[in-house]
């Protein structure tokens, strides 16, 4: 996975305004077989974008020639269900630095930060106000500030902070992964085991 | 000492060191494997000239890209076999334990970990598979994890994890009738919604959770990362005891294993914790619960009606499961019927099954697929004499593997068919493309396997 070194990201957006997007319509469990990470974009919402004959379907907002950008804006809950990483890597692949959504589950918002695609959340007022906003134009653009904590939505000028956590900021904007403090912790961890009582 | 919940007492046991304003490094005591998240995370360590820390802890087994008939040769979708030859040679060149296909001890990694007895009461396991939770039913603390942490853990047997809340799930009461561990979970979703539990690890609690067997246990843990918690577990009792008598890798029966009991029956959420979220259900409101919709909390008991969409998503679920609001789910003619999986895998689950369709026939209309969690459990099932009873009923097993469950295999449910399913998951398209599937307990499953419809 290519460590992307984070700071500001602005660009037009991909709206998908549908809540529980699941890691299965991310990416479906037939494309998992490859043993590699790269090349899981081609495949990204692949049952949405296309139908069974391989036509693109033209209710996918992916196939809409009006939006385009490295900023995904999702529904509530992104990512449910399987923990495959798999989904991040498509988002990745596709092109995706970003996703922006009310809500991300648990094993899917710490995929996407593993694989350098910034989770951000905000609030309900805000997405309405960005998804109304693609709506009216859908060259609406938004901007994304990592060390500021801010995303801006440049069309109405609405702003508001979001959460991360300072290790995982830094880790991004540094391009570093989360092995790198690990394998420089191994004698804690080795003086860990010498009194685990498990 | 400030009471402390169960979880929290094997979390902070775990904890090597906090990152201040960030994640905890928590040390894992078991590892699972499959063949899906892994093939990554060994090539990233091999790319780091590292080999795996500390093998004796992780244990493989292929199960999602296997076939579920005629194991005995090669794998015929060159994809899935090289998936599977990869796990294998990655398994062989860091010596970890490997379940080949045919193994006896091959099966579905969160079947085959509790009945070894390598998923042990206050450990801490991950797996790259969202339904690790599973294990939480010994009272463990597990959870999925994706595959650049899995590659973490190959590498230091650590992960880098931010601490979730924590929230107890009571049921009072005792089971009506006829209700299984799976129309609890059914119905616990339903109620709490698929994002209800997100950001929080569950301890399920009270009379209801007590009265079920471990096998009822995991298949209620197993269900927890469909609302969207971290994971859920259940605090040892006898039941957890007698479960790992005798198991594989559990201590040696005798004085070792009665002092690990005790130890294990001493890990318990003390009487005054505080949880950061308490919800409490009532046994008398639960039922026999199936869902209508594409994801698991778009359930009904199976005497109501199919609601009204509340939501555009709704909408769309229903248009693609091909219902109409206010038409009643019961009676709905059924194509497919599918026992197995994480969640029903089990033997209770066959045996229930069977108990089932014992002098009955299998409804014509329906294709049944029978596809026990493991090997293992498909020797009980012929020792128990369980495989006659389906025989004679008109059913044939299959061999051990995820199958239909997300038909990564060949077990895929034809477009536009209708599958009553004992797994996880009915998103759309899981069972195959435009597969249209019913989640339900075993039991439930094996009346539709006779009657040909809910």
């Amino acid at each position: 996975m290519p460590k992307h070194k984070f700071n500001i990201v602005t660009s037009t957006c991909v709206p998908l305004p549908y809540d529980n997007i699941d890691t299965d319509r991310i990416i479906p469990a037939r494309f998992l077989k490859s043993t590699t990470r790269e090349g899981f974009g081609e495949n990204l919402f692949r049952d949405w974008r296309y139908d069974s004959d391989g036509n693109l379907r033209p209710d996918c907002p992916l196939n809409d020639p009006r939006y385009s950008g490295c900023i995904l804006v999702a529904g509530k809950n992104f990512g449910c269900g399987s923990s495959r990483e798999h989904a991040a890597w498509a988002i990745a692949d596709y092109g995706f630095r970003v996703v922006i959504s009310t809500f991300f589950a648990d094993i899917h918002r710490n995929n996407e930060l593993n694989s350098f695609v910034l989770p951000v959340v905000v609030s309900e007022e805000f997405i309405n106000d960005l998804f109304d906003s693609i709506d009216r134009n859908p060259a609406t653009k938004v901007s994304v500030d990592l060390p500021k904590q801010t995303v801006t939505n440049l069309e109405t000028g609405q702003s508001e902070t979001f959460e991360i956590n300072s290790y995982k900021k830094q880790c991004l904007i540094e391009g570093l992964d989360d092995i790198e403090y690990l394998l420089s912790h191994r004698e804690d961890i080795i003086n860990y085991e010498n009194g685990n009582k498990f | 000492m400030t009471p402390k919940t169960l979880f929290d007492k094997i979390w902070d046991a775990h904890v090597v060191n906090h990152i201040t304003d960030g994640p905890d490094q928590l040390y894992i005591d078991r590892h699972y494997c499959h063949e899906v998240t892994s093939p990554q995370a060994f090539a990233g360590l091999k790319q780091r000239g590292l080999k795996v820390f500390r093998p004796e802890r992780t244990f493989c087994s292929p199960d999602h890209n296997i076939p579920t008939h005629d194991q005995d040769k090669t794998i015929a979708d060159p994809v899935s076999r090289h998936a599977v030859d990869t796990l294998k040679s990655n398994a062989s060149d860091n010596c970890l334990t490997y379940y080949g296909l045919g193994h006896d001890l091959n099966g579905i990694i969160h079947v085959i970990g509790p009945e070894q007895g390598l998923t042990l009461p206050g450990y801490t396991i991950v797996c790259g598979d969202s339904h690790t939770s599973t294990h939480g039913a010994v009272g463990a603390v597990a959870f999925g994890i994706g595959t650049s942490e899995v590659e973490m853990v190959l590498a230091t047997q650590c992960i880098l994890q931010p601490k979730p809340k924590t929230m107890r799930i009571t049921v009072n009461g005792k089971l009506r009738q006829g209700i299984s561990a799976k129309d609890v979970a059914l119905y616990i979703i339903a109620q709490l919604g698929t994002d209800g539990c997100t950001g929080y690890f569950v301890e399920y609690a009270g009379e209801a959770i007590r009265s079920l067997s471990m096998e009822g246990r995991m298949t209620l843990c197993n269900m927890s990362i469909e609302m969207g918690a971290r994971g859920g577990m259940v605090g040892p009792d006898q039941t957890t005891v007698e479960y790992l008598r005798g198991r594989l890798h559990s201590p040696a029966t005798g004085e070792e294993f009665d002092k690990a009991a005790t130890r294990w029956l001493a890990l318990a959420t003390d009487p005054d914790a505080k949880f950061d979220r308490e919800v409490a259900f009532d046994t008398a409101n639960i039922g026999v619960r199936v869902t209508y919709g594409t994801n698991p909390g778009m359930g009904i008991d199976i005497d109501e009606l199919i609601p009204e969409p509340t939501n555009e998503s709704e909408e769309k679920a229903l248009e693609y499961m091909q219902f109409t609001p206010g038409q009643p789910i019961k009676g709905t003619p059924v194509d497919y019927v599918f026992l197995g999986s994480c969640t029903n895998g089990r033997i209770e689950d066959f045996r229930e099954f069977a108990r089932v369709v014992d002098g009955h026939k299998r409804s014509e209309r329906i294709t049944a697929w029978l596809v026990p969690g493991s090997r293992s459990v498909m020797k009980q099932i012929v020792e128990e004499g369980i495989d006659k009873i389906l025989q004679k009923a008109g059913f044939e097993l299959r061999q051990p593997g995820c199958s239909a469950c997300l038909a990564m295999n060949d077990d895929k449910i034809p477009a536009g068919k209708l599958c009553v399913s004992t797994s996880n998951r009915n998103f759309e398209g899981r069972q195959g493309p435009d597969s249209r599937t019913i989640l339900a307990s075993p039991a439930t499953a094996a009346h539709v396997a006779i009657t040909g419809h809910l």
